[in-house]
């Protein structure tokens, strides 16, 4: 099985290329629209803006390439502004489309008398059970943003996490999955997430 | 549950040993950093800060393979400082894995490294670490560049707002008074600092037993750096966390 990591100039692909590959994976790192729709499995990293991460994804031709890989009913595994594009809009980036394959915006961390961004370590609590979360509520995980998903439809929420308040702290559906946090920085936890979801791709989750 | 107290490894990596000083001098071989940061990682340190003091120009080539060495066996968060002059330096530390550049001296002396940074990467990439000292002739603390050898005069709270305004994502505040004695934080400077900034403040400098972290915590600071206690092995990551957990302090 052959899990292709979308490369569009993002930050972090290193730490998501070895973090994936530990946790098993035959993962390629690849800014090819057409590899990507050859995979069997993607994962779709990000950090920095909304609007950046859109406007590179557009300019390479992935965004059709992975709007495609979530039609296809291919397992979908979106990372930090790699699940916020996932979503119709931000807040951070007014005017700027997402892929809009999970219905809500992106909305700003309202945290009254808290540093934003919301950084470092917080715990997990899961709402709806889903095979690539197993066995990880009340895990903590490495947080690092000031936005985050607001999902529409209820039945997409997966897990939450405190930070002056209940925020969207994963969500999905169908074959997509999606975490605000960095399971690639999280340690065992994190790296517990990747081998889920491997497993869930294969068929065994 | 809220955020959690960070608990950071400090690892000084001279020639690509680790080392670690007492009050900046007395070097003492310590391992493998990559190893070491790995097995904190495997104990639940929170992240893991490398500060390279190798003395040459070949500091930015020995960051840059640590930063890409670590990428292969730690999976917290990890800060390279130590190499980083440019713009130029912190892209390639973060394209080699680490998460984020500590900038000390070339910042105080290029402070548009600390905007310039935070534009290209984001505040998050930018920790703005300073070495101070407390003034021997009022109160307050100075700032002091090339690893404490050179005073700058400079007030340190009046810097660190400065980094503030440019952009920098957190502050490690290394207490030269402190550092290697393991008595305690400069308790006074953590609260000084937390009360006249809004960036996370990381203590640094005088750990040597976990109830001074709590003080630490108490007095402001969102996460700890210690470096002998854990290198050591007088106390482990775990056994701190357990005792700050008793004390009240959310820790993963």
């Amino acid at each position: 099985m052959r899990v292709s990591l979308v490369d569009y100039g993002a930050g972090n692909t290193l730490s998501v290329t070895r973090a994936l590959r530990k946790a098993g994976a035959d993962v390629e790192l690849t800014p090819d629209p057409d590899r990507v729709a050859r995979a069997d499995a993607v994962v779709l990293p990000g950090v920095g803006a909304f609007g950046d991460c859109m406007r590179k994804l557009r300019e390479r031709g992935m965004d059709e390439a992975c709007l495609d890989a979530c039609r296809s009913g291919k397992p979908f595994l979106g990372v930090c502004v790699g699940l916020q594009v996932l979503f119709e809009g931000s807040e951070e980036s007014p005017g700027v489309a997402g892929l809009g394959v999970l219905p809500g915006r992106v909305v700003r961390l309202r945290a009254k008398g808290l540093k934003v961004p919301h950084m470092g370590w917080n715990h997990l609590d899961i709402v709806r059970e889903h095979p690539v979360l197993a066995g990880l509520d009340g895990e903590a995980f490495y947080f690092v943003h000031s936005y985050h998903p607001a999902p529409r439809e209820e039945r997409d929420l997966l897990g939450t996490a405190e930070y002056g308040g209940r925020f969207c702290a994963a969500a999905g559906r169908e074959n997509l999955v999606a975490v605000q946090f960095h399971p690639e920085k999280s340690s065992r936890a994190g790296l517990r997430l990747y081998e889920n979801f491997l497993d869930w791709a294969r068929g065994d989750g | 549950m809220a955020l959690c107290v960070r608990i950071i490894p400090c690892l000084d990596v001279d020639a690509g040993r680790v080392v670690k000083g007492t009050r900046f001098r007395d070097l003492r071989d310590a391992g493998d950093p990559v190893e070491l940061a790995a097995r904190y990682d495997a104990e639940g340190a929170d992240e893991i800060v490398f500060y390279d003091i190798t003395a040459s120009h070949e500091r930015r080539a020995t960051s840059v393979a640590l930063a890409r060495r670590a990428a292969e066996e730690v999976f917290i968060p990890y800060t390279i400082g130590g190499g980083v002059r440019t713009v130029e330096d912190m892209r390639a530390m973060l394209r080699s894995g680490a998460d984020k550049v500590s900038v000390n001296t070339a910042a105080v002396k290029n402070p548009d490294l600390i905007s310039e940074g935070a534009e290209r990467f984001g505040s998050q990439c930018v920790v703005l670490s300073v070495d101070v000292k407390r003034r021997e002739d009022g109160p307050g603390w100075e700032v002091y560049l090339n690893g404490g050898r050179v005073n700058t005069g400079r007030d340190a709270l009046e810097w660190l707002v400065e980094g503030e305004r440019r952009g920098a994502g957190e502050y490690v505040l290394n207490s030269m008074d402190a550092d290697g004695t393991e008595t305690g934080y400069d308790l006074e400077l953590i609260s000084a600092v937390a009360e006249h900034t809004n960036l996370p403040v990381i203590a640094s400098g005088g750990a040597g037993h976990p109830d001074h972290m709590v003080a630490a915590v108490e007095a402001g600071a969102d996460a700890v750096l210690a470096a002998s206690i854990f290198h050591f092995g007088e106390w482990s990551i775990a056994e701190v966390k357990a005792w700050m957990k008793k004390a009240g302090i959310p820790v993963r």
